[in-house]
């Protein structure tokens, strides 16, 4: 099993060789669209790298919940409904939803996933030495 | 003009990988441009080469169902120039493919030479009005038979690679009639138009679509 540390470097080596950036950029707090400039393809790249590199299976939706975020069922008026923040936080438990959820803007949400909260993605994955 | 920037497949293994080859000649017209005196094939029209090589690797793979669109290049390398007289071998091989899309490496030799190498990613467009005018069936279906994939394909299981079904419908759709033997003859007298606005002869247009392209 991987230790933190080894599941941060790798997850560093994906997304600085899927989005160019250095590797003193990736912090665990950097913003993956705000600070790292990862766009929509950036995504599948990133998930296609972190199939490879630690031999797991990200399904569609599962990193990013671009179904939940264009469900009209979910948005009203450019925001999240509360049934729609209740269907994100089961999909996304690695993620901090709670300064989202104060202002749901569906055009924030793109800033809101960090290098952190890969990390816990892939340690929910794979597991985690103690 | 049609942007097609290789000349035949040689491989071609659904789903896994194929190799098509380009041969540079100082027949084409680019090559006095870049650049006068000194002819070499430009890095860019190799790049495309190699997604076009994988690009219909990823589109067969759906059996043509999905829209495949070139969406990124995470890396390409180059190592030296190729020139006039020179074949090009790409080879794209499929490292992911998803519903969402396909992450191919894709490699260019002269000879035994590794010339250049690529990482490609590929995006399946959805179905909306934006991709349809982005892919007119015709083009497609013609690119398809006219480099041969049918030919040298197999199928995963080894098989012979045949035909999608939905090709013939493309073909009724893009006015497209099967002339005997093999390839296709375009029946709309607007393709020759198209051909001559490109700045070919209207000699040479009916001569390139009447021919059958394979014999």
């Amino acid at each position: 099993m991987p230790s933190k540390q080894e599941i941060f470097e790798k997850i560093r080596t994906c997304l600085v060789e899927a989005l160019g950036v250095d590797e003193d950029e990736v912090t665990p707090e950097a913003t993956l669209v705000g600070d790292l400039g990862a766009e929509s393809i950036d995504f599948l790249d990133i998930v296609f790298r972190l199939e490879k590199s630690f031999n797991i299976k990200v399904p569609r939706g599962e990193l990013f919940p671009e179904d939940i975020l264009t469900n009209s069922e979910y948005v009203r008026d450019g925001k999240v409904t509360p049934d729609g923040l209740k269907q994100l936080r089961e999909r996304m438990p690695f993620a901090d939803l709670d300064a989202f959820s104060a202002n749901p803007n569906v055009k924030d949400f793109g800033n809101l996933l960090t290098v952190q909260d890969m990390v816990r993605y892939v340690e929910s994955k794979v597991g985690v030495a103690a | 003009m049609r942007w097609i920037w290789i000349d035949k497949f040689i491989e071609f293994e659904s789903g896994k990988q194929a190799t098509a080859i380009k041969n540079v000649s100082l027949a084409e017209e680019h090559l006095h441009d870049h650049f006068p005196g000194y002819p070499v094939m430009p890095a860019s029209l190799i790049l495309e080469g190699l997604a076009q090589t994988g690009g219909l690797l990823v589109g067969e793979h759906s059996r043509f169902e999905e829209k495949v669109i070139l969406a990124k290049v995470s890396k390409v390398v180059f190592h030296f120039l190729a020139v006039p007289g020179d074949t090009l071998r790409y080879t794209a091989v499929i490292g992911s493919i998803t519903e969402g899309g396909a992450r191919v490496s894709a490699t260019s030799h002269v000879g035994d030479r590794l010339q250049g190498e690529a990482e490609i990613m590929f995006a399946h467009l959805d179905d909306t009005g934006r991709a349809k005018t982005l892919f007119e069936p015709k083009n497609f279906v013609f690119t398809m038979k006219l480099l041969g994939v049918f030919d040298v394909g197999r199928a995963s299981d080894g098989g012979k690679l045949i035909e999608p079904p939905g090709l013939a419908a493309l073909r009724a759709e893009a006015g497209l009639e099967r002339v005997q033997g093999s390839g296709f003859r375009v029946q709309d007298a607007q393709a020759e138009q198209r051909v001559q606005g490109s700045g070919f002869r209207v000699q040479d247009a009916q001569a390139s679509t009447t021919d059958p392209p394979r014999s």
